[in-house]
């Protein structure tokens, strides 16, 4: 019943470790999630997201560590005596109460007076005030959705945690509920830290991504840093798809990097050299390619030699499979914007991009 | 012909199931209405003396009475045992838990003979004797493993996110188990207890075993079977049939009203 006190401010995770027996799920993580803002904790399953999720929420104790909100050290708070709420996978809605009930349910244990105008101002925000006394089940998934995401914020909480809240709905609700939830977000002011697998839907909907691996966060940044700049092949290959070629760096001057990929000169800034070795893995997105026939002259960097052998149409854009001269296939995106020649299987081909779109991480990384 | 035999076969088959089940009760309530002072075997006319004094032979209300003593005691104890078994079983995880759930079968797989056999024993030789005591403890006994099962069951298909949902927000540990885990558990706590009274009431070989001079309902029957049945006795199963009806009726009609009312 106890009234939590007003605690707002960033959140701090330092040093957090979770452990089930033998089982490392969360690997001495540290995190300042800024006050306001969506971040999303995106990766795998199995890679400890919904655990530290948890630990947030109270659900789980972590092993060591320690969570705060601004000054207000929470880690052995209980659930519900934190400024917290959840938005659960598949929503956990109380079956046997109805609509109203459900999101007046956080404010009745709490003891807050004036419930109802709360309660209608938030079945407002959702658009869902004519369903306040159906049941759950009477809801389809995209209500039930919308009603437990109500049931949560109605207690303004400082931190508002997202567990998977889109996976059960199809592709169209899901794009749709993205769109509004960024736009709830924005209305509340509350901080959101969203957990999902979803590469696209962190990326649309998050100011900041954390990639986790293995218990532990491999990159973190805005949604374009981490897709233009992996630091790992992990990041590489979960944010979209990743062209690598072996390679050797050359030189190093001013701003600039030269490296050898199979026997080619290539340029590419320094601050996308992610590697401290000289054995690189050269990492271009294959929207970057620009495809050219055979012996036209293209600026860039370049490189000839390749040979079609697989063309699929995907609407927007056609991919190409272009092998090189040391038997490695390329994936190339085009535009089909009229941009591209028109090229057939077997055409031999020349590959160009921006130095800029090169990034390089270590050899052996992965 | 066979095409109307086999357009209307799952007809057919309805009314013969449900004549199988119904015809015995149908021959109870009719021969509660026979004009017969002991025999109740053929029917003589049409009477309802049996009706307006259904306490006339000797001892059958104070039988009634005994079954209903021992029946709710039972019950309300067996239901409140079993259910925190129940609980303790299907939510925590210690030492002796697959014991237990393997223990808590057997009264439902132990000969009823050999069980009633037993508790006399064991009644006597810790100087219960016999009577409504040793009766009811026994009852509990069996009924707990019913109500464990029943409602064991109930909590298994509870979703532990909604628990962890109303933690979540603002409910304690108690608020928790009292706005969520019980409403939700509840009907399958009732069905434990209706269970659980039904066996109870209608027990008769392990009741006979350790009763000794008192009589429950089904022990009168019994004995009044070497001299003959009075009709009452169906008075008395009639009675029971419709108050079991009109418990199921009332039941509906007050979830009806109140989902109407919300």
């Amino acid at each position: 019943m106890s009234e939590p006190k007003k605690v707002q401010g960033d959140l701090i995770l330092s040093n957090i470790t979770k452990s089930f027996g033998d089982f490392v799920a969360v690997d001495d993580l540290s995190l300042r999630i800024e006050q306001g803002s969506f971040f999303a904790l995106l990766g795998p399953s199995g890679c400890g997201k919904t655990t530290t999720l948890r630990m947030m929420a109270g659900l789980e104790e972590p092993t060591s560590g320690k969570i705060c909100i601004g000054d207000t050290d929470i880690t052995d708070t209980k659930p519900y005596d934190r400024p917290v709420n959840t938005v659960f996978q598949n929503y956990a809605l109380f079956p046997h109460l109805t609509i109203h009930e459900n999101v007046a349910f956080g404010l009745r244990r709490r003891g807050v007076k004036e419930i109802d105008p709360a309660v209608e101002k938030v079945l407002n925000l959702v658009e869902l005030a004519h369903l306040k006394n159906r049941k759950p089940s009477q809801l389809s998934g995209g209500q039930q959705q919308r009603i437990a995401l109500a049931r949560a914020i109605v207690n303004k909480p400082a931190l508002l945690l997202l567990d998977e809240p889109l996976g059960a709905l199809d592709l169209k609700l899901r794009r749709q509920m993205q769109i509004e939830l960024k736009w709830i977000q924005t209305e509340v002011g509350i901080t959101f830290v969203h957990v999902t697998h979803d590469q696209e839907e962190a990326m649309t909907m998050a100011d900041t991504v954390a990639v986790m691996n293995n218990g532990k966060i491999e990159q973190m940044g805005s949604p374009a840093d981490l897709y233009e700049n992996p630091k790992t092949v992990f990041v590489a290959n979960f944010l979209g798809q990743s062209n690598f070629i072996d390679g050797t760096l050359e030189s190093s001057d001013g701003a600039s990097v030269v490296a050898n990929i199979q026997g080619t000169r290539i340029t590419f800034p320094k601050a996308r050299n992610n590697a401290s070795g000289k054995d690189l893995k050269v990492g271009i997105r294959p929207e970057k390619f620009r495809l050219h026939s055979a012996g036209d002259s293209v600026n860039g960097n370049v490189l000839t030699g390749g040979i079609i052998t697989d063309i699929s149409f995907f609407g927007v854009s056609t991919q190409y499979l272009v092998e090189m001269a040391w038997k490695q296939e390329l994936m190339v995106f085009e535009q089909n914007d009229g941009g591209a020649p028109d090229l057939e299987k077997g055409d031999a081909v020349t590959l160009s991009w921006e130095p800029q779109f090169t990034f390089a991480l270590d050899a052996n990384s992965n | 012909m066979s095409r109307w035999f086999s357009r209307n076969l799952i007809r057919i088959y309805t009314g013969a199931a449900l004549l199988f089940i119904l015809l015995p009760i149908f021959y109870t309530i009719a021969f509660s209405f026979n004009d017969t002072e002991k025999r109740n075997i053929s029917w003589q006319g049409f009477t309802i003396r049996a009706w307006l004094n259904p306490c006339e032979p000797i001892g059958i209300c104070e039988a009634l009475g005994n079954s209903f003593k021992v029946g709710i005691t039972a019950t309300v104890v067996a239901t409140i045992l079993g259910t925190m078994i129940a609980f303790a079983l299907g939510r925590y995880d210690f030492k002796g838990r697959g014991t237990t759930n393997l223990l808590i079968f057997l009264p439902m797989a132990t000969p009823e003979v050999v069980l009633g056999a037993s508790l006399l024993s064991m009644f006597i030789n810790v100087g219960l004797g016999t009577g409504l005591i040793p009766v009811i403890i026994s009852h509990i006994m069996f009924c707990i493993s019913f109500v464990v099962v029943t409602v064991k069951a109930r909590i298994a298909s509870l979703d532990p996110k909604l628990e962890e949902a109303a933690r979540d927000l603002y409910a304690n540990e108690w608020e928790t188990f009292r706005r969520i885990t019980l409403p939700l558990v509840a009907p399958g706590i009732a069905a434990a207890a209706l269970l659980a009274f039904a066996l109870s009431f209608d027990d008769f070989i392990i009741t006979n075993f350790n009763s000794g001079t008192v009589d429950t309902f089904p022990e009168y029957v019994w004995t009044a079977a070497l001299r003959g049945v009075p009709p009452q006795a169906n008075v008395i199963g009639t009675m029971m049939f419709i108050i079991a009806l009109v418990l199921v009726f009332a039941g509906q009609i007050f979830t009806k009203k109140r989902e109407a009312k919300k």
